[in-house]
Parts: structure tokens; sequence; C-alpha cells
């Protein structure tokens, strides 16, 4: 066995229902394999926010996360509509959402920021009109 | 206090979570927005909320929260009730509206 479990999930774009299914997972595992709870919580709330923003921006994709010892990589690739400024994306406050999305509790643009905050590093790489992908890294030392 | 005192405050219906009325809880956030409970919220135990999807049960089982009270009557569909039920997430369901069921639980000492 080696020291890594990897986690696979399709972020379904079209059913807003079952968004958060894959983080859902991922914190019921790293729960069952006794990750300290706040470490637990930080990847819970990263991964869900971009999970969230995988399906209200970009019609799904997959979500894999690898889990060492001593820390998660996760990575959220879309072929969605891609983030044309991501500095500009990652300002707390600016959001693109639609009047339907702030509808269902989402889109006040704190998602990124929020990422960020949570996770011990955060790399995005996208390009229009091809796709986004945002990875993840928490450490559970500590 | 307990989940049954904010039953018994909010004269709120259980939606599911009977077994775990016990539960101590000693604060609450009140929000539509789940990006701003996703944001602000530290350690709250209970959410308030007039939002009904399966996205708040989401957003409450992320955050650790154990409770959540649906205020103005609304109640959410069998779906969302189930899934809070696998959770173990405590659902309640107000006739109250936000503002009042907040101010209701804080005055009685339950914290920010
Ligand atoms: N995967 C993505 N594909 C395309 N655009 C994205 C993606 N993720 C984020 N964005 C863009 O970046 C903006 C900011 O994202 P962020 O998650 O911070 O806020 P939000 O999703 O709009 O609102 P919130 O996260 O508070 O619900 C979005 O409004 C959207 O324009
Ligand atoms: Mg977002």
């Amino acid at each position: 066995m080696s020291e890594c479990i990897r986690l696979e999930y399709e972020v379904d774009g079209q059913n807003f229902a079952s968004a958060g299914h894959a983080s859902e997972s991922v914190k019921r595992m790293l729960k069952q394999m006794g990750v300290p709870a706040q470490h637990v919580r930080r990847v819970a709330i990263a991964m869900y926010e971009g999970e969230i923003n995988m399906v209200i921006h970009a019609h799904g994709g997959t979500a894999v996360a690898e889990i060492y010892p001593d820390r998660i990589d996760i990575t959220l690739a879309d072929h969605g509509p891609g983030i044309a400024d991501i500095p500009l994306a990652m300002q707390a406050g600016y959001s693109t959402a639609t009047e339907n999305i702030r509808s269902l509790g989402f889109g006040a643009g704190m998602g990124l920021p929020n990422m960020k905050k949570y996770s011990d590093d955060m790399k995005i790489e996208s390009q229009l009109g091809v796709g986004t992908t945002v990875k993840l890294r928490v450490d559970f030392g500590e | 206090m307990t989940i049954g005192e904010v039953v018994n405050l909010l004269d709120a219906e259980i939606l599911c979570g009977e077994d775990r009325l016990d539960t101590e809880i000693h604060t609450a956030c009140g929000s539509d927005m789940m990006s701003d409970v996703l944001a602000y919220v530290k350690d709250q135990s209970v959410l308030l909320t007039g939002l009904l999807n399966p996205q708040v049960v989401r957003t409450a089982e992320m955050m650790d929260m154990l409770c959540i009270v649906f205020v103005r009557g609304k109640r959410p569909e069998p779906a969302v009730i189930e899934l809070a039920r696998e959770k173990g997430i405590v659902l309640l369901c107000t006739q109250k509206r936000l503002f009042v069921a907040c101010g209701i639980l804080y005055t009685n000492g339950l914290g920010g």
C-alpha cells in the first residue's frame, strides 16, 4: 500500500441539489482516519466552496482528493467558461452570480477568498473558454 | 441551553432528530446566505434560515452545526429532511420570522 489514498468524484453540473457530495465524502473519510477536527473542517469548507463554484459557474467537472498522512491535496477541474481576471475573482465580494444563484443562498463573492483562508496553499489555473483548475492543499500539522 | 429549550422558546415543530433534544448548544447564527455562513461563522451550532434547499443542510454539515431552524413556517422537501437525518442534524420549523426567532434565542442566553 502506498501512503496516499486517492478519491475521485464526478461533480454533476446539472444538479444543484447534489452539489457538496464529494466534499461530504472526503470529510467523512478524514474523520474516519482520525484527522483532527479543526483540519477536517478546513478541508470540508474549502472543498465545498470549490465544489459549489464548479456547479454554479462551470457546469461541473471532476474533484480529486489525495490524502497523505500529513496533508490533503485537492484538485477541482472543470471545463467551464474560465476566469478572466483571477486577482479580481479572488477579491472578497466580487461575484458574477445571477439573481437565481443568489436566491439559492450563494453568490456573495466570498468563496474563493474563503478557500484561500482555510487552505495552506491554493493555486488557480484558468483559460477562457477552456476551463479552470483549482488546487488546494491543507496540512494536518499542529 | 438545549435544543429542546429552543423547541419550546420558538414553539417549533421537530422535523427530525427528536432523539437529540438534550444536546447542549451555546451559539447560533441567522442568515439566508450560505456564502456568508461559510465565510463568517465560526463555532455556532445552530443555523436559523428562511432558505429551504439541500445546500442549507450541506453547509451546516461542513460547519459541524448541530441544528437548523427553518423560520416563517417554511418546511423543506422530504429529501432535505432525509439528508439531515443521515447527517445527524436536528431540523426544526417555527412560524416566527428570522429576526424574531433570533431575538428570542439571544434574549434567553444564546450567544452570537
Ligand atoms: N470554477 C469557476 N469557473 C468559472 N468562474 C469561476 C469559477 N469559480 C469562481 N469563478 C468566478 O469567480 C467569482 C468569485 O468566486 P467566489 O467563489 O469567490 O464567489 P461566488 O461563487 O460568486 O459567491 P460565493 O462563493 O460567495 O457563493 C465568481 O462569481 C465567478 O465569476
Ligand atoms: Mg463561490
